[in-house]
């Protein structure tokens, strides 16, 4: 997968793949001890990649969040679903592309599907307004989840958003209370709602759709009060400075875990989801069949008021 | 418990002194009339020729709003955690101790019991001097607090809301506030009592996008400043200048998403109003 953008941390894998494949195609005449240098080549591969990865900074797992091959929801929804049809529209104003939602079928299981929408080439991009939402995005992803009360299917939501869209429109129609209403809605939603961040998760952008039973992050994604760029303007006045403001937000899946924000962390691909898409979705699918199973034992008010201790619970304070 | 108390006297820091400079006169910062410091402070706080109502103290809402401008305070303990270990140009624990000394309280919201025409409400208020009213884990809590303690004794709650959003220094778990509060709203809903919330100059980002806009009746004061999104954030994402009253309490109005405006010195009534409507 040497083709398209290559991050910087990973050009020396790419480098080590790409001569790998050329002694390939000379090895191809037959020559055995070409054969044993690949070998030893493609150890060295898993070794590099394995330390690469495994010290990764904040900022370079923010790049990773963002990487343009990152698999995004489509993805997820074409390697873990079936019979998957998209619904569109909230009903009241427009159709937000930067959600897609729909009822599919899951490990033999029917769901609903609510997701943010990334896209890869620039006019995508633009059709799925990079994955931003406007009001209209929380009204039909809340429209959706109540379909899904209302046939008893679970919910599956998926936040990759760099934010919710900041444009005048948007506040025209209410993004505040588009994100207020679906907090406190997907709060006491009666089905089962496991939470996925498969990507970016840059604050009420992400929790418009966040609140759930089960909150899963994918190893090199990340979830924030606010972008890296944003908390740098502010705070250190420089966008610049982001890799730094990443660093002190603490933003990537393992400390997240420790602030005791999600409930587990699902370790992605050798080099990352955007290496194999299926392989990871296979990993994602997984834990959310694990979790799916063990919140339909539970009795509907036992879920929800495990939903909201979980929640309520939140936050670090003390008495003087 | 705590006992009922005045606080009035006590001498909190008042915000009504720092708003306005030295001197007899001041500026109206939206009509640019010259006004009477004197007379400013008679009209609480407000501009007697634009209706602009200036910033004013938590402990002045107190005197308007509640009777005798007495109330139970409660969780005034909390204290602010550093989870992050958060530094920007300065450690977030300074930043904290910082505004302690300055505001004389321990973090951005008052909240507890208290009356309002004879009738019991559970209320919160957030102070915008203490770190611009931002939402960490202790406000957060103290909100989430103020719900349940309406929600226990099924009483009106009264949230009045000053604040630019979420605590940066707390990262996530500032985030996670907005979820804490709003989930307890959803509880409140069961026990029928209203939920009024206030919002002033200027309520935005976190709060605005929780329980702000959660209240069964939400009220403005004039030309506030309200929203999601950040004006300078707004600017550069759209390329272009901002239209005249973006944002604004008159706007937002305007679109339907506010019940009402509200003059400070129909403030009380207003609320009082409301409340005997609804229970």
């Amino acid at each position: 997968m040497a083709n398209g953008i290559v991050l910087d941390f990973e050009k020396p894998i790419v480098e080590l793949e790409k001569r790998i494949l050329e002694m390939r195609e000379f090895a191809s005449g037959g020559s055995v001890e070409l054969n044993s240098e690949i070998e030893s080549l493609e150890r060295k591969l898993e070794k590099l990649t394995r330390e690469i990865y495994s010290n990764l900074s904040r900022w370079q797992r923010v790049q990773l969040a963002r990487h343009p091959k990152r698999p995004y929801t489509n993805d997820y929804i074409e390697h873990m679903t079936e019979g998957f049809i998209e619904l569109h529209g909230d009903r009241g104003f427009a159709d937000d592309k930067a959600v897609v939602c729909g009822p599919a079928m899951f490990h033999g299981r029917k769901v609903m599907i609510v997701g943010q929408q990334k896209a890869r080439d620039t006019k995508s991009k633009l059709y799925r307004n990079f994955g931003m939402m406007h009001p209209e995005g929380y009204r039909k992803a809340m429209r959706m989840m109540k379909l899904a009360e209302k046939f008893s299917l679970p919910v599956l939501i998926f936040i990759d958003t760099p934010g919710a869209y900041p444009g005048i429109a948007a506040e025209e129609r209410g993004q505040a209370e588009a994100i207020a209403f679906n907090i406190k809605e997907m709060a006491r939603l009666r089905v089962p709602i496991i939470i996925s961040i498969i990507g970016e998760g840059a604050s009420g952008g992400a929790l418009g759709i966040g609140v759930g039973d089960v909150i899963l992050m994918m190893e090199n994604s990340w979830y924030s009060v606010i972008s890296p760029e944003g908390c740098a303007a502010i705070l250190w006045r420089d966008a610049a400075m982001a890799p730094q403001a990443a660093e002190a937000l603490k933003l990537t899946a393992p400390d997240l875990i420790e602030l005791g924000v999600i409930d587990r962390i699902l370790p992605e691909p050798p080099g990352g989801a955007h290496r194999d898409h299926k392989g990871a979705a296979e990993i994602l699918a997984a834990a959310i069949d694990e979790h799916l199973m063990a919140i339909m034992e539970m009795t509907t008010d036992e879920m929800l008021s495990k939903r909201l201790d979980k929640f309520r619970n939140m936050g670090v304070y003390y008495h003087d | 418990m705590v006992e009922w108390f005045r606080k009035s006297k006590q001498g909190l820091i008042s915000q009504t002194r720092k708003d306005i400079p030295e001197g007899l006169w001041t500026k109206c910062p939206e009509c640019g009339e010259i006004i009477y410091v004197k007379e400013l402070e008679k009209n609480l706080n407000t501009c007697s020729h634009c209706d602009y109502h200036f910033k004013f103290a938590t402990t002045e809402y107190i005197k308007l709003l509640f009777d005798d401008g007495l109330y139970e305070e409660h969780d005034a303990g909390l204290i602010s955690g550093d989870p992050l270990q958060f530094k920007d140009s300065k450690k977030y624990t300074d930043r904290i101790k910082a505004a302690q000394k300055k505001t004389g309280q321990n973090d951005a919201v008052i909240s507890g019991y208290a009356k309002i025409d004879g009738r019991e409400v559970s209320f919160a208020m957030m102070d915008f001097s203490f770190i611009g009213g931002s939402m960490g884990s202790v406000v957060g809590e103290k909100i989430a607090r103020s719900i349940e303690r309406a929600t226990m004794r099924k009483i009106p709650l009264i949230i009045l809301s000053c604040s630019g959003g979420a605590r940066m220094q707390e990262g996530i778990l500032s985030l996670m506030q907005m979820a804490k509060t709003s989930a307890l709203l959803a509880e409140y809903d069961k026990v029928r009592a209203p939920y009024i919330s206030i919002l002033t100059n200027p309520t935005t980002a976190g709060v605005m996008a929780s329980y702000a806009s959660l209240g069964d009746v939400i009220i403005a004061e004039p030309k506030a400043l309200l929203g999601f999104a950040g004006q300078r954030v707004i600017k550069q994402t759209i390329g272009a200048d901002l239209p005249p009253g973006f944002q604004s309490s008159e706007f937002f109005m305007e679109h339907g998403f506010l019940d009402k405006i509200v003059h400070r010195r129909d403030l009380k009534r207003v609320v009082s109003q409301l409340i005997s409507h609804f229970t």
